[in-house]
């Protein structure tokens, strides 16, 4: 039968759009040769709303961008806003981010290898994976409430310290990711279809990669080495130990390793910063209605999906003028089209699924 | 005892809906089998409320699809489209006239043939029609008129077509072993040799099963419905009991499939270790449960795959049959064959 291309949709009602995103493709057979992703079904025009709120009012509206780490938006925006206001914040508030923002890291990747197995076809990873997330989001429930919006970062510090049973709960969590993991490299790692649907698959070269804009695991798994973390540490990063792994060849298979291997640098980077809690106020004093001095300020962290970046112009008032956010599964997406054209249609979801976008993230 | 009426007309029609019935009861147990298996392996609960142990969930689930509305796509085909999940249906289920349960039972002076149809080349109908079922697949697909299960369908038949290679080459070295494409036959060659067929000829067991796995689009070799690709593949379109339609027919031909592989290598209703004495006491258990156990085995065994493995792509799955499975079967066929004369 000849029929040359073809326009598919995908999406935004498709169960692997991980959400409400649409692709548009032109596939010939079943060999991709167009992906145009179409966005605005989750526009909630954000940044325009943050206009008309004050500082701290803006905190709890960060937990709705990457709603599978809220706690890394919370933290990329107060440390934009902290930096133009120009607080100080103590030291053990800082290490307290630290291990927030890891373990909501170590969260955020969990999700990620269950959906991405589930993608492929291997359901029950997806519930492996999840068993330990969820244990995650407790230890987020017990400390501050919320699960999946936290709000657990607040301008000039944290809402609460972290007391001795929290600690010790932190703690058995983190004894027990490495054997779920261990079970999930035992099923995926060497299998035979997993590494059929990944090796090679979604290709991407690291100077490609770079000139797109790619960030986050995806980009470390072509082989540069860019974290923010390391390159531009924030929150007292540079007072712990960990490595960032890189993959060699940017297909799909190599995202997977960096990512689980991520998993255990953040492991060690939360027991790291449990050990070494400085004493001290966990809190600076911030005023209510916070008045930024006039001026524009960029800050950017390594967010589990890439560079978070906030951009933030003030006029002086206790409202901000304009901000601007680099929300990296927005820019993550522009190498889809590349990393899919020549691939088969049954890739597109594979590859999509590697980079890991969240919707809420993309379209603000 | 016999009366003209009672054996010609009542037994018969008993027998058909007692064929009909068997398939249907297998379903149902298979439905709840694979999700509360699946649940188990995912360290879930899956359902437990309807009944005990949730046993009464895919009535509960018919009795929904029952009452949901029949959508049929406004550029559908509206004949074939009607038409494609009774095609699947039927040809699942008229298979099993030609299955047989067991050895004949004897009633007084009445013989009860556990079959309906008692063929001497049975398997062969049996798979032939079985394969009827991919026209339903395709209908399906074409009739709805979208490119989802458009494309669905056009992956199942080339599956279905590539892997019915290995599965008849499987078979034939079967046959040629028994002498015989008698189902019942096979199953008695294998009591007299004293070896189940699939400890005999291992390769042709594994090939058969894999094709078997790949023929009934079960993971991981779905892709015909590959839910992250295709949405739901050729029936993405049906909804209400056309739906359901497929659905039991996956599960009925998972069934028959089953049914096969115990009938063909594993000695369909004999008891296992016939040689050894102290457990004779095996033989006392009837025929037909061992006949049960051994297909909902297989069928276990289809649910711990699902759970288990990720999908294959269209690529490589056609690569494995063709540049290893069909070479294996023809080489397993030319041994079996060779040896078979030799010895």
């Amino acid at each position: 039968m000849a029929f040359k291309e073809i326009e598919l949709n995908m999406g935004p009602q498709h169960p692997s759009t991980h959400g409400v995103l649409r692709l548009k493709l032109a596939v010939d057979n079943e060999v991709v040769l167009k992906v145009e992703p179409i966005l605005g079904y989750l526009h909630r025009g954000m940044e325009k709303l943050w206009e008309s709120q004050t500082y701290t009012q803006i905190v709890p509206l960060t937990d709705r961008l990457d709603y599978l780490a809220s706690l890394s938006n919370n933290l990329g925006y107060v440390l934009a806003a902290e930096k133009l206001a120009g607080i100080e914040v103590p030291k053990r508030a800082q290490v307290i981010r630290v291990v927030l923002a890891e373990l909501q890291r170590l969260a955020s990747h969990l999700a990620w290898v269950g959906f991405m197995a589930n993608d492929i076809g291997a359901m029950s990873i997806l519930l492996y994976s999840f068993e330990q997330r969820e244990e995650i989001l407790d230890i987020f429930e017990e400390y501050i409430g919320g699960r999946l919006t936290v709000h657990g970062i607040r301008l000039g510090g944290v809402p609460r310290d972290l007391d001795a049973p929290l600690i010790a709960r932190i703690k058995t969590v983190l004894d027990r990711i490495p054997h779920t993991l261990g079970d999930i490299q035992a099923l995926l790692n060497e299998n035979r279809i997993w590494k059929q649907r990944t090796v090679g698959v979604g290709l991407i070269s690291p100077a490609d990669a770079v000139e797109r804009g790619l960030t986050g695991p995806p980009l470390r798994a072509t082989g540069v080495a860019r974290d923010m973390r390391k390159d531009f540490p924030y929150s007292s990063y540079d007072d712990f130990e960990f490595d960032v792994p890189v993959g060699r060849h940017g297909d799909v298979y190599d995202r997977y390793l960096v990512r689980l291997e991520e998993i255990n640098q953040s492991i060690r980077l939360v027991r790291q910063a449990l050990e070494a809690l400085p004493p001290g106020e966990f809190r600076a004093k911030v005023p209510r209605l916070l008045k930024v001095p006039a001026g524009e300020v960029y800050h950017a962290i390594e967010a589990p999906k890439g560079e978070l970046g906030f951009y933030i112009r003030s006029d002086g008032s206790e409202k901000p003028e304009r901000i601007k956010m680099r929300s990296p599964s927005f820019i993550n997406l522009q190498s889809l089209e590349l990393m899919c054209r020549g691939n088969l249609f049954a890739d597109v979801v594979g590859i999509l699924g590697s980079l890991d976008i969240v919707l809420g993230e993309i379209d603000k | 005892m016999t009366s003209p009426l009672l054996a010609d007309l009542l037994i018969p029609a008993g027998k058909i809906v007692a064929v009909i019935l068997y398939p249907m009861v297998m379903v149902i147990v298979m439905i709840w089998l694979e999700r509360r298996v699946v649940a188990l392996i995912q360290g879930r609960l899956g359902p437990n409320r309807v009944g005990f142990q949730g046993i009464l969930q895919p009535f509960a689930d018919a009795a929904k699809l029952f009452f949901k509305e029949d959508i049929i796509p406004r550029d559908a085909d509206r004949f074939l489209f009607r038409v494609a999940p009774v095609l699947v249906m039927f040809s699942s289920l008229l298979a099993f006239a030609f299955v047989p349960l067991g050895e004949p039972l004897r009633l007084g002076s009445y013989t009860l043939t556990l079959w309906i149809a008692d063929s001497p080349v049975g398997i062969l109908i049996v798979l032939g029609l079985s394969s009827i079922s991919v026209f339903g697949v395709i209908f399906g697909g074409w009739a709805a008129n979208s490119k989802y299960p458009l494309m669905g369908a056009l992956r199942s038949v080339v599956q279905v077509l590539s892997y019915e290679i290995p599965t008849g080459l499987t078979v034939l070295s079967v046959c040629y072993i028994a002498r015989s494409l008698d189902l019942v036959e096979i199953v008695r060659r294998q009591e007299e040799a004293g070896v189940w067929y699939g400890f005999l000829l291992p390769v042709s067991f594994v090939v058969f099963w894999i094709s078997a796995v790949a023929e009934t689009n079960r993971a991981p070799f779905d892709l015909p419905e590959a839910e992250s690709e295709l949405v739901a593949g050729y029936h993405t379109e049906y909804s209400g009991m056309k739906f359901a339609y497929f659905y039991m027919a996956e599960y009925t031909h998972m069934v028959l499939v089953s049914s096969l592989v115990v009938l063909l290598f594993f000695g369909g209703w004999l008891p296992p270790f016939p040689s050894v004495k102290a457990l004779a006491v095996l033989h006392k258990i009837p025929g037909f449960i061992w006949y049960l156990i051994k297909i909902m085995f297989f069928l276990y065994v289809y649910v711990w795959i699902r759970a288990t493995f990720p999908r294959y792509r269209f690529d490589s799955l056609i690569q494995l049959v063709w540049k290893w499975l069909i070479p294996l079967a023809l080489l397993n066929l030319l041994v079996v064959a060779v040896l078979r004369f030799l010895l």
